[in-house]
């Protein structure tokens, strides 16, 4: 089934075009990612689907509902969740609150207490440091803090932004094997990553992003092994 | 000597108090939406001139929480109307709004009252004379900082233990983020504005019946003192606020005590320059690095 439809998507941002019209589909249930280098619009897009950025025309549908113009709470309410690039938790929250924070929308107190004892099973480290201020985490745990408080949310669909960016390679591994777990668990999940490969060796399926264009879409498989994409963004002959 | 100071000492606590109920709410504004509020010293005026008008047409137990009630609107609706639409402009032109709604409140008040002082009533009880020790002074001067205390414990409790005082402290640091959580910045803004101007309102009353009367400049001085203790405490701080303004209107009284009138103020503002050169982050401010 298709969970998010993103037709003809444009995107301006004060004169200049993010993106030039783009279109995919994320099916329920899969792992989906978008390569692609520095500037090609990947953010863009998925700020453009949490309602951060108004697209200037196109369509975001997601479980049959037209979300193109809501504000960012409507999204989250919808079921959508973003784990911003460079992780953004509240430097000035603890790790418990940042948590709580994620929670905001829900008013079911003891599900809440039971989620976040859920998120401290999958990361104990961040049981730990529960009062800490999440401002003193290290990267890879502000990283994990900030999927996290994006699952608190209860998300149908949860998109990441650069999730490995600036974290050891190691912290990176365990990133992508709580991106698996997540996939386990019956989520959805839209990954941007420069990582490319990384990407697309745990996703379903792919779409490679140049300059605000959609220019190559296949299995994640298929894309790793392409001639193409391995001599742009895999960094093999 | 200590005879001859106590009662500057109690009238500096006291001073510091209706500073400190001002200072909080050009703190809390800062801190969410990094602007000075220039129109709040005239929001606290203007308190004092619903004060007037509403005591001659109601006994002041009512009075004074329909004071507080007027007051919060107008913080609100200044906000509504005048910074709200400029929250993707640039930071100036927020502030430019701001200086602009202040001369607009106080040429309204010019405006109302025809440029006479108008006099306040005088409030029962806190009004009264009391005597401790070799010293006579009004009801108002001991209350003003129990209460003072009492209302920042309360605001202290709300930002740090309930739901809206998390989002507070989350937009106060990444408004795209919060938003990302489901936080409606504007309420959480417009909630700022609201406790600002519930806290001006209560230091307007108790400001006020130390004095006759009340004309449209009357705020502007207290307002400017107090926008120095919360520059003093370190701007965006709420206990830095709070014990900024103590210490400043302690000082201007011991400055009274000493025989230095003439200089009380200007020692406020000395300070101001002091602390800009030296500590511009105040005394609990935190480190801001300008993001590029």
């Amino acid at each position: 089934m298709i969970m998010l439809k993103v037709t003809d998507l444009k995107v301006n941002y004060s004169g200049i075009e993010a993106l030039k019209g783009i279109s995919f589909d994320v099916r329920q249930g899969q792992i989906v990612t978008l390569i692609g280098a520095n500037g090609a619009g990947k953010s863009t897009t998925l700020r453009a689907i949490s309602g951060l950025v108004k697209p200037s025309s196109g369509s975001i549908n997601f479980m049959g509902r037209d979300i193109t113009m809501l504000n960012p709470q409507r999204v989250v309410a919808e079921g959508v969740a973003l784990v911003p690039e460079g992780r953004r938790v509240f430097p000035n929250l603890t790790v418990k609150e940042n948590l709580k924070i994620g929670a905001y929308l829900r008013n079911d107190k003891d599900e809440i207490e039971d989620d976040i004892k859920d998120i401290y099973r999958r990361f104990p480290r961040l049981r730990e440091r529960e009062w800490q201020l999440a401002g003193t985490l290290s990267g890879g745990e502000q990283q994990m803090l900030a999927v996290g408080r994006a699952m608190m949310a209860k998300p149908k669909l949860l998109m990441m932004d650069e999730p490995s960016l600036g974290l050891a390679p190691l912290v990176v591994k365990d990133i992508f094997s709580i991106i698996r777990d997540l996939k386990s668990e019956g989520i959805t999940i839209l990954l941007i990553e420069q990582n490319a490969n990384a990407a697309l060796r745990c996703a379903d399926f792919g779409f490679v992003m140049e300059t605000g264009h959609i220019t190559m879409t296949g299995a994640g498989s298929e894309l790793l092994v392409n001639k193409a994409v391995k001599e742009a963004y895999l960094g093999s002959k | 000597m200590f005879d001859r100071i106590l009662p500057y000492l109690l009238s500096g606590i006291s001073v510091g108090g209706q500073y400190a109920l001002i200072a909080v709410g050009y703190t809390m504004v800062y801190g969410i939406l990094r602007l000075i509020n220039f129109a709040h010293g005239d929001i606290f005026t203007a308190a004092g001139f619903f004060m007037v008008y509403i005591a001659t047409a109601l006994p002041v137990q009512f009075a004074i929480p329909l004071v507080i009630a007027l007051t919060v609107a107008l913080g609100f609706t200044v906000e509504r109307i005048a910074y709200k639409p400029l929250r993707s402009a640039p930071r100036m032109s927020v502030m430019i709004s701001a200086i602009g709604v202040s001369y607009l409140l106080q040429n309204l008040m010019w405006y109302v009252t025809g440029g006479l002082a108008k006099q306040y009533p005088t409030i029962p009880w806190i009004s009264e004379s009391i005597t401790i020790g070799s010293a006579t002074t009004k009801v108002v001067t001991l209350i003003t900082p129990v209460l003072t205390i009492l209302l920042v414990i309360a605001l202290v409790t709300i930002i740090q233990k309930t739901k809206i005082g998390m989002a507070m402290r989350a937009v106060s640091k990444d408004f795209e983020t919060a938003q990302l959580m489901g936080i409606k910045i504007n309420s959480v803004i417009s909630t700022t504005f609201i406790i600002g101007s519930l806290l001006a309102a209560v230091g307007s009353v108790l400001y006020f019946s130390n004095y006759t009367s009340v004309t449209p400049t009357v705020g502007a001085m207290p307002g400017l003192k107090a926008f120095v203790a919360a520059v003093f405490g370190g701007i965006g701080s709420i206990p830095g606020a709070v014990i900024g303004a103590f210490i400043i209107g302690i000082c201007e009284n011991i400055i009274k005590a000493l025989g230095y009138t003439t200089f009380s103020d200007a020692f406020t503002f000395a300070l101001l320059i002091v602390i800009l050169l030296f500590k511009p982050t105040g005394l609990f401010g935190e480190k801001t690095s300008e993001k590029v």
